[in-house]
């Protein structure tokens, strides 16, 4: 991956009090790319986003955007757009004031792709948008966020409130209209069986810590799960680091950091273990839980 | 549509593959753009892009420029005689350690084989 990049965030670090949202975290995030930020409530995305959209300014440490710091840099921040969940309009707006201002702010603006989105969704003229639904909230976030063809383009968990049909407009429409206008997408998620093939690349945090930045396909084959009975299903790990147990009774499942080889999956499978890949899911689960981050501990 | 075990690019290059070996895209015939293929499987492009490349690699499929993806010559034959290859490997010996845990012995398979050949 030798694409420029879009959001290099280095060694960032953002202290409330005594207490560190974000701690000495790095990654990039390349031009053209769909990145997701993944992590347990609290593990620092919002923070994370607040950074790199110029809303906030690192304790210490770096952000840049397209090379630039971003906070009250008019011209890095007319460049992007970042859709809040809890996104806030003036008092007496309905959704054509929305309509009108957004393209003041977005020279990109597409009116005809907000008005196909505005349609899709259902998003009514009336009342104020103030007090539309938590779906509905969502859902104009979501066309503001797409319409506006922003080079950077952040959603915080956009789907909050929305149902199954409209969460796969979001899919189609993000794909579709990233197809054909690329740009840098960041996007945190905890929806992330069923948004794991939008993203190509991906970082993991806990606890205000990078866990993890990787292809998405690098990240497929990172860990893998075991189970069977407790004693045969140790005695194979062995050495490997596990991220995750799972116990009742004499069985026992770990999820695994690694790959296995042909010869050792064949072995597993003669000793009656089962394995299967770990989904992406259940590792963010994995790195999330104490255990990773006693294992952690334990190798620093 | 898609299982978890292998990466999505790989299967994005097999389900082209598939199409390819029964028919439905034939030599010279275009396959669609990586764009379509990311709409409709709701996929990342880059990760659809790098199953079409994988193809592409193994001269499968060609790119015309300004048109598109292609069906290459012989593509079909290539493909079969891989995957005959891989026959051994993907059916025979996962069926033969299912069937060493059943303890059916080699004509018990022989005979199933006929049976399911002549219904």
């Amino acid at each position: 991956m030798t694409a420029p990049a879009a959001i290099e965030v280095i060694g960032a670090t953002r202290r409330f009090g005594r207490r560190n949202a974000v701690e000495d975290v790095s990654f990039t995030v390349p031009e053209n790319s769909v990145t997701g930020l993944l992590g347990r409530n609290g593990a620092g995305k919002t923070t994370i986003m607040s950074l790199v959209s110029g809303q906030d300014r690192p304790t210490s440490g770096e952000v840049r955007v397209f090379g630039e710091q971003p906070f009250e840099n008019g011209r890095i921040l007319s460049s992007m757009s970042f859709v809040r969940d809890n996104q806030r309009y003036p008092e007496d707006y309905y959704l054509r004031h929305v309509l009108d201002v957004a393209p003041r702010f977005h020279e990109r603006w597409d009116a005809e792709l907000a008005a196909r989105l505005v349609d899709g969704f259902r998003l009514p003229a009336k009342p104020v948008v103030k007090k539309y639904s938590r779906g509905q909230l969502s859902a104009l976030g979501i066309v503001l966020g797409l319409a506006s063809r922003a080079p950077i383009t952040i959603f915080d968990e956009p789907y909050l409130g929305l149902d199954a049909t409209a969460r796969a407009m979001f899919y189609d429409a993000l794909l579709q209209d990233y197809a054909e206008h690329p740009r840098a997408v960041l996007l945190s998620t905890h929806l992330i069986d069923e948004m794991e093939s939008l993203l190509e690349r991906v970082v993991i945090v806990d606890k205000g810590r990078l866990i993890r930045e990787d292809s998405t396909e690098d990240l497929a084959g990172a860990a893998f799960t075991i189970s069977g009975i407790a004693a045969a299903v140790t005695g194979f790990v062995d050495g490997r680091r596990v991220l995750r147990e799972h116990r009742v009774g004499g069985l026992l499942s770990l999820t695994v950091e690694g790959a296995l080889s042909p010869a050792e999956k064949a072995e597993a499978r003669d000793a009656g273990l089962d394995l299967a890949p770990a989904r992406l899911q259940e590792l963010v689960a994995a790195y999330g839980a104490d255990l990773a981050n006693e294992n952690e501990g334990a190798r620093a | 549509m898609f299982d978890d075990g292998r990466p999505l690019f790989q299967q994005i290059a097999d389900l082209l593959a598939d199409g390819i070996v029964a028919g439905r895209y034939a030599e010279d015939a275009q396959v669609p753009s990586t764009n379509e293929l990311a709409g409709f499987y709701r996929i990342n492009p880059a990760t659809v892009g790098k199953g079409v490349n994988v193809l592409v690699e193994q001269g499968v499929l060609h790119k015309r420029r300004g048109l598109g993806m292609f069906v290459s010559p012989g593509a079909r034959d290539r493909l079969l005689s891989e995957r005959t290859e891989r026959f051994r490997d993907d059916y025979v010996i996962p069926l033969l350690r299912e069937a060493r845990q059943l303890g059916l012995t080699a004509s018990d398979i022989h005979r199933l084989i006929d049976q399911e050949d002549h219904s």
